[in-house]
């Protein structure tokens, strides 16, 4: 009896978390414009957002600077791991808390703090102000994902290839990287992630005419709903969840990564 | 590997684009123009004192202790059960758990707008069932729903890491001392888990109280909560200075939420997530 209760109230909350996501799903594929009653399958609606110029054209923005801060955000992040890594500790607490930062901050407040920055420095909100932006928030991330990897390498390796005649340099990406990779390749597909996920920081960050997919979509739904929308929400949380699901399971598979894999 | 100077560039940026922006925020916060001069001022921290401004407050921080309220008994027994022996496969539902939060939050909140509209699935439920026809949406109800739509799996799973941790022999002591189930629970359980659940409320009061969001889309372009104000000053009054102060009370009030909360914290045993 009891356990009953519990399974009935699990399933409660079950159906609570995931039966909104599921109704924006089930109506992207519908035929019929409103809301409340199903016309029958149709895929016109995903036929109509590949002919949205401006869909498209934030599309473009989104993985071009996904792809660009997360690449960035992966060279320093890691260069900074190796950095931090080596650290005194005095030092390195100071650089931690200065990592962890932009992670506690709210998102609203990292976004308007960047828009005064870029605004003093009279830099034009755009393009090249969203990649900014979104590489700040993405380092961390990779710095996170890093530093637990070297954590456990054996510093006798290096020391090894040293002595073999290495250079630094040679034996850094031979011997290094090359085991710290996983953590690198993790850092990256979590920057990629986040900022193809960002909303709020891309908000503030982001001039007229430049617009990210998460964007567009905020400025269609003050609007009201519509269908074109949810066919948008549908391939977008698949890619995210596809995504998610492949650093998670590379972050258990190589042992706790210390980055958190949540956003707000 | 003793070299440290390639994590430099990484320092500068950070100073740049982290620090530098903060220290502006607070420099926006205490000036104001005059006559094209820069001057000093408290002004704009008295005007964030005025009613009109205190009410805006005043209704974040309640709608934000509600949502957190609501998900803390909604999420209590979830994380319970969840920790509980009777629960197979609680690696899988955790996940499940944990799933929704990988959304983006835009379309979580877009995808209430899709229920509760006047014309949306609830409502046409409701009138295929021949009942009346409800109004949800812009309304305070519908932005505590996406606020505890949104943050419910913030509070269930820092208070599932610290249930499963606690070990089953106090509670068994408790049991041959004679206790009945509601005195385990409130004797050893739940004063165990308090660490959970105070990473669970600063996990959820800090989004609740700060998003626009979920306040704009759920709660209509009328609507105003602390982030509402920020983001109106910014995008569209363009009171930088005013906005600035607003954003430094906003943080001040997290900062010290986030204190009381550690204070219940001391051995740092919540906090699962980060």
């Amino acid at each position: 009896m009891k356990k009953a209760i519990k399974r009935i109230y699990l399933i409660i909350i079950f159906v609570f978390l995931y039966a909104p996501v599921l109704t924006l799903i089930v109506f992207s594929f519908n035929k019929s414009k409103s809301r409340g009653n199903w016309g029958g399958f149709t895929l016109k609606w995903y036929g109509e957002l590949f002919h949205d110029r401006q869909v498209l054209s934030s599309l473009y923005n989104t993985v071009i600077i996904a792809l660009l801060s997360a690449l960035v955000a992966t060279v320093a992040g890691t260069a900074a791991a190796v950095g931090i890594h080596n650290m005194k500790k005095t030092v390195k607490s100071f650089v931690m808390n200065l990592t962890y930062l932009p992670v506690v901050n709210p998102d609203i407040v990292t976004g308007i703090s960047l828009m005064i920055l870029f605004v003093f420095i009279k830099l034009d909100l755009g393009f090249t102000t969203l990649l900014l932006a979104h590489i700040t928030f993405n380092i961390p991330y990779v710095v996170l994902s890093v530093l637990p990897k070297l954590k456990q390498l054996n510093k006798h390796m290096y020391e090894a290839a040293l002595d073999l005649g290495a250079k630094p340099a040679y034996a850094f990406f031979r011997v290094i990287l090359p085991e710290i990779m996983p953590g690198v390749v993790t850092g990256f597909l979590l920057a990629f992630t986040l900022s193809l996920d960002d909303f709020i920081i891309s908000f503030f960050t982001t001039g007229s005419g430049v617009s990210t997919l998460s964007i567009t979509i905020y400025s269609m739904a003050r609007l009201g709903i519509s269908p074109k929308i949810n066919a948008l929400s549908t391939l977008m949380f698949i890619v995210v969840l596809v995504l998610l699901l492949i650093v998670n399971k590379r972050s258990s598979a190589n042992g706790r990564n210390g980055a958190p894999i949540v956003n707000i | 590997m003793k070299k440290t100077w390639v994590s430099y560039p990484y320092i500068l940026w950070m100073i740049i684009f982290t620090i530098v922006p903060l220290l502006l925020v607070l420099y926006y916060s205490f000036t104001k123009t005059e006559n094209g001069m820069v001057v000093f001022t408290l002004d704009n921290f008295i005007r964030v004192m005025e009613p009109t401004y205190l009410k805006v407050l005043w209704r974040s921080i309640v709608l934000a202790v509600i949502s957190t309220v609501v998900c803390f008994i909604l999420g209590y027994p979830v994380a319970m059960i969840l920790a509980g022996k009777d629960i197979s496969r609680k690696s899988t539902l955790v996940m499940l758990m944990v799933v929704p939060m990988w959304m983006n939050f835009l379309l979580r909140t877009y995808a209430w707008m899709t229920l509760l509209d006047r014309k949306g699935v609830i409502n046409s439920i409701l009138g295929t069932l021949g009942l009346p026809q409800v109004h949800l949406l812009y309304t305070d109800f519908a932005v505590v729903l996406g606020m505890v739509y949104n943050f419910l799996p913030f509070m269930v799973l820092p208070i599932y890491s610290v249930l499963i941790k606690i070990d089953r022999s106090l509670i068994e002591a408790a049991e041959d001392l004679g206790s009945d189930n509601f005195t385990v629970f409130r004797k050893v359980i739940f004063p165990l888990s308090l660490p959970g659940v105070a990473s669970g409320i600063t996990m959820v009061f800090m989004p609740a109280v700060t998003t626009f969001i979920i306040s704009k889309l759920l709660g209509g372009s009328q609507y105003m909560l602390i982030g509402n104000l920020i983001e109106d000053q910014f995008m569209r009054v363009y009171d930088w200075n005013f906005g600035s102060a607003v954003s430094i009370i906003m943080m001040l009030l997290i900062l010290l939420s986030m204190g009381v909360m550690s204070r219940n914290d001391k051995e740092g045993t919540g906090g699962a997530l980060f």
